[in-house]
């Protein structure tokens, strides 16, 4: 009896032993800086490397990267954001709005070396603690712009420039900023995409504001995919111009594509009975325009 | 500040929605409120009367109006000339805003002339003056980034804004018509009685 204790008595302070080693990994901050729209910090657990925005609000991780196997995507929604290549399976040219660490272009850039990528981005910082901390490197292929998302969607549209691949990743303070949320930008969107593009944006899935979202999208682009994982907060929405395929041709495509995304760790196997079009939304919200955006005050309700 | 509070949003379609392109709503506002500081006071050294006052704010709401209807015939053509969004932002700001902020500085200190009777009251006046129309703006700002914008289009908010000023200067008008007709009606009562 009095072994056992004693047994029990090292396993909890061994736990406890294992618990603070684990916390004083846990709190590496090997980058602070102040850009001109928020707080980023660059924090190191162990092998992982994360890039947190607005820290002090206790705001998620943006992006995180394994340092030695940047290849495997760590976050649900970046994965994600693959269940695209269900409808356009060889994308040529691909736009990325929200460069965050810049995983998710550089593996985009990886699967398809021919393709053009066009990134977005509002902050500078944000550009340069992507190339200094996460690895991201432009090249003849793939570049970033400094840019709005809005004012570069529609200089696009004007030039006549087309895109088959298009993710919407752009996030501000709270939220996707208001003026990249209405029907009037989805309608610009659309002015650049190619007859057999597909749009994937990233989304939150809770919040009031998830109804004015999902009607806004149907309004522009009719049926949806509706992609909600239970893993994650994010629900992507992925469209395109035509009608939506049959899940077959889904099923079909993933097998093809599974092989060669596994090293990104991206279930594509799992995506095609993820991908729903039906309305679980309140469809009476009204549609989000340039008019009416109360975006960061519908997010808090 | 209503109308400042929109601006951003106005030009965010065109411009985005960033730290730029409030810098330069900003700096079109306050060059406009000081040349409207400059001219207002000005215009007071001359014959300062009510009538003038009104027009002031009927001018505003007039100048405001394409705001409303011509924001995107404006800011298009600008959009697409110039195609850094910081210029093209602050260019759009002084077409779009520039006039009607003018016009609402020349308010403050004409006011400052029509209330101020004698020297000694004029720091008191003015100190008032400064705070109603601060308090105004703060008023302004609040309900339009917590409210307005919830219930509302932002052309409606800014329809509402035009209505205030038109509606303002109609009741300036009025009072003065009033008080005019009593002052000459108990002029011709005077004149009346010494006959």
């Amino acid at each position: 009896m009095k072994n056992r204790f004693k047994l029990l008595l090292s396993l909890v302070s061994f736990c406890g032993l294992l618990a603070i080693t684990q916390s004083l990994v846990a709190a590496e901050v090997i980058h602070e800086e102040k850009s001109l729209y928020r707080d980023i910090n660059v924090v190191q657990t162990g092998d992982r490397r994360c890039l947190i925005f607005n820290v002090h609000r206790g705001d998620r991780n943006q992006t995180c990267v394994d340092v030695n196997n940047r290849d495997e995507l760590i976050f649900s929604y970046t994965k994600m954001s693959f269940a695209g290549l269900l409808l356009t399976p060889e994308p040529k040219k691909i736009l990325i709005a929200g460069l965050g660490g810049g995983t998710l272009p550089l593996a985009f850039n990886d699967l398809f070396p021919d393709a053009q990528i066009d990134v977005v981005e509002v902050d500078q910082a944000v550009v340069n603690v992507a190339k200094e901390f996460f690895f991201f490197e432009e090249n003849a292929n793939m570049s970033v712009a400094v840019n709005d998302a809005r004012v570069f969607v529609k200089r696009a549209g004007i030039l006549g420039e087309k895109y088959d691949y298009i993710i919407l990743d752009a996030f501000g303070g709270d939220y996707i900023p208001e003026h990249l949320l209405t029907q009037e930008f989805l309608e610009e969107v659309k002015q650049i995409m190619t007859e057999d593009a597909v749009l994937v944006a990233n989304t939150f899935s809770t919040s009031r504001f998830y109804d004015h979202e999902s009607v806004t999208y149907q309004r522009v682009f009719g049926e949806f995919f509706n992609f909600k994982l239970p893993t994650s907060g994010n629900r992507m929405i992925i469209t395109q111009l035509d009608p939506l395929p049959p899940r077959g041709n889904l099923i079909t495509r993933s097998q093809a594509l599974a092989p060669s995304l596994e090293k990104f760790g991206v279930p594509l196997l799992e995506y095609p009975n993820r991908l729903s079009t039906r309305v679980d939304w309140d469809m009476s919200r009204r549609v989000l325009t340039d008019q009416y955006s109360p975006a960061n005050l519908l997010q808090g309700n | 500040m209503t109308v400042e509070m929109l601006g951003a949003r106005i030009m965010a379609p065109y411009f985005g929605g960033s730290i730029s392109v409030w810098g330069s709503l900003i700096t079109v506002f306050m060059l406009a409120l000081s040349v409207g500081y400059l001219v207002g006071g000005r215009l007071s050294t001359r014959n300062p009367n009510p009538k003038t006052f009104a027009l002031f704010f009927i001018g505003a709401a007039i100048s405001s109006i394409p705001i409303i209807v011509f924001a995107d015939a404006i800011m298009r053509p600008i959009f697409l000339t110039i195609e850094d969004p910081r210029y093209g932002s602050l260019f759009a700001s002084i077409f779009l805003y520039f006039i009607p902020t003018s016009i609402l500085g020349m308010i403050s200190p004409y006011s400052v002339r029509l209330m101020v009777d004698s020297h000694e009251h004029s720091g008191h006046m003015a100190g008032l003056l400064f705070f109603v129309s601060t308090i105004g703006s703060a008023g302004g700002t609040l309900a339009t980034s917590f409210y307005f914008v919830l219930w509302f289009d932002v052309n409606q908010i800014l329809w509402g804004a035009v209505a205030v000023l038109l509606l303002a200067g109609s009741v300036i008008l009025l009072i003065n018509y009033l008080l005019q007709k009593r002052a000459t009606d108990s002029q011709v009562l005077g004149y009346e009685k010494q006959i």
